[in-house]
């Protein structure tokens, strides 16, 4: 196992494997707006290296649909936009560290990792 | 067959609707960009068919579309919709803006004056306007909230600020106005492409004349008496300027309130409110053939953002000014509360001059008489927020 169950919120379901330390397909859920600009339907599979953070995920998104890039994470300090929330098992990892390893449910692709818009207005 | 094309920016999406020369029938295309806030689309002079969309969200933040099939299809520039982009970084950063503060280029300045009187940071939030070069069609500008001004020579795949705006001294007497402290006017001078104008809400009127290296407040003349020192050089609420293309010294203002005219390219404005029943409002333009007929949309007051007495009536001034006839056929009689907001008009260059103007009430207005008379050519959009028009031949 990886690094003390991190982020996980069933030891069973949600834990590091051995795959997270190689290449990992991590299934992403986009909001609406993103997967109209990304032109995308349903989740979008993403191939990450390891080690398999939110990081490395959100660096292979905007690589592979750079029409993505600053409207989820601000350009120049790569902070998490703040009406942005990121989820996985069920658990808000948006004010996680970007570099903490995600859990295997994650990393095996039963798991999304969520990006959701914050439900704003009245 | 000549045509026209009204680019509509709104709350919620953009719009395309396109008339042959009567402008009498119109085809509406849109929503595109379907809810998102839509600040400014506009057209290149040079290649109709390329046009620029600032597309924002506060979800998402900030966009940049382009056209190059006259509004049919979009991409953000440098960035095919399709294609799997080649491995490593991207050569095009459409939506970057980042305010120059280099040493080498730019000036260490980070700060404006906030709403309490305080010093703030420098924050990008939009792009709230897009003027695209006169002779040139990968050279476009950028307006930006906070007040900036960005420049590209690409075709809007990256963004360099004019930073000597920010720079040139009053940058931190500069304070927002209540929407926001945007720079939202660019006007090009068609006889000299080193000239420019650029109005910020509320810091005023600035100029260059050395294609955006060096800058100079224009407000002498300007009166503000909500703001400690009324004849400040900077400070002033203006919402919008407008120029005709024969006469580049001529500047027509819309300030927050009065109507305002400069005959030497700002050096010095003097008031030609005249006999508008409110001088407050926030678009205003100029006929596209009548350098001294000019149009504005008099809103009852900065406390209620609506026409007065419930009637919506466009101003029209043949004497360059103080002397305005109300504009009614057409247009609401009566109980109509909509405000007409500062890029919300436009003209058409047709023989006879059509006027333009959109309303947060959802509806365009056109006039294919200059402005006697008026008819709503879509109603029920979202809020719209800008008009353009694009002749075309």
């Amino acid at each position: 196992m990886g690094p003390e169950n991190d982020g996980a919120k069933d030891e069973g379901v949600c834990v590091l494997s051995e795959a997270a330390k190689t290449v990992a397909t991590v299934r992403v859920a986009l909001p609406f707006h993103l997967r109209n600009l990304a032109r995308v339907e349903g989740d979008v599979l993403l191939e990450v290296s390891a080690p398999v953070t939110i990081r490395a995920v959100l660096d292979a998104l905007e690589e592979r649909y750079p029409m993505l890039r600053g409207t989820i994470r601000e350009y120049e300090t790569g902070k998490r936009r703040a009406f942005l929330r990121f989820f996985a098992c069920e658990e808000d990892w948006s004010l996680e560290s970007p570099d903490k390893l995600l859990p295997d449910a994650v990393t095996s692709g039963r798991e999304p990792l969520l990006i959701l818009g914050a439900i704003a207005g009245g | 067959m000549s045509g026209v094309r009204v680019l509509v920016g709104t709350h919620k999406g953009a719009f395309v609707l396109n008339s042959d020369g009567k402008r009498k029938d119109w085809a509406v295309s849109g929503p595109f960009f379907a809810g998102w806030e839509i600040y400014h689309v506009k057209g290149s002079p040079v290649d109709p068919d390329r046009i620029y969309a600032s597309q924002t969200s506060g979800w998402f933040g900030q966009l940049i579309q382009r056209s190059d099939d006259g509004g049919k299809t979009w991409h953000q520039p440098g960035l095919p919709n399709e294609a799997i982009p080649a491995p490593g970084p991207p050569a095009a950063l459409p939506n970057r803006f980042v305010y120059d503060s280099s040493a080498e280029t730019g000036k260490p300045l980070t700060t404006h004056q906030w709403y309490d009187g305080t010093q703030h940071p420098w924050e990008f939030k939009r792009v709230w306007h897009i003027e695209p070069s006169l002779t040139e069609a990968d050279t476009v500008y950028a307006g930006v909230e906070d007040a900036a001004l960005f420049k590209s020579t690409d075709g809007g795949e990256n963004w360099k600020e004019l930073s000597g705006l920010r720079g040139h001294g009053t940058g931190p007497q500069w304070q927002p106005g209540a929407g926001g402290m945007g720079l939202h006017t660019i006007l090009l001078d068609p006889t000299d492409p080193k000239r420019i104008y650029i109005a910020i809400s509320a810091a005023g009127a600035f100029r260059t004349n050395d294609g955006g290296v060096t800058w100079k407040p224009i407000n002498k003349g300007l009166r503000s008496q909500y703001i400690p020192d009324p004849n400040a050089e900077v400070g002033h609420c203006v919402h919008h300027l407008a120029m005709h293309r024969s006469r580049p010294d001529v500047l027509f203002m819309q300030k927050h309130w009065d109507v305002m005219r400069t005959d030497d390219a700002g050096e010095s404005w003097r008031e030609v409110s005249g006999n508008l029943p409110t001088d407050f409002g926030f678009a205003i333009d100029v006929h596209a053939h009548e350098p001294e007929t000019l149009y504005v949309v008099p809103i009852k007051s900065d406390s209620e953002h609506y026409p007065v007495d419930g009637k919506l009536r466009v101003y029209r001034s043949r004497t360059g000014g103080n002397e305005w006839e109300p504009l009614a056929k057409g247009l609401p009689e009566k109980d109509c509360y909509v405000n007409v907001l500062r890029d919300a008009m436009a003209v058409d260059t047709l023989d006879d001059c059509g006027i333009y103007f959109g309303t947060t009430g959802g509806q365009v207005y056109a006039s294919a008489d200059s402005g006697d008379s008026w008819a709503p050519i879509v109603r029920d959009l979202p809020a719209v927020l800008s008009v353009e028009v694009q002749t075309l031949n």
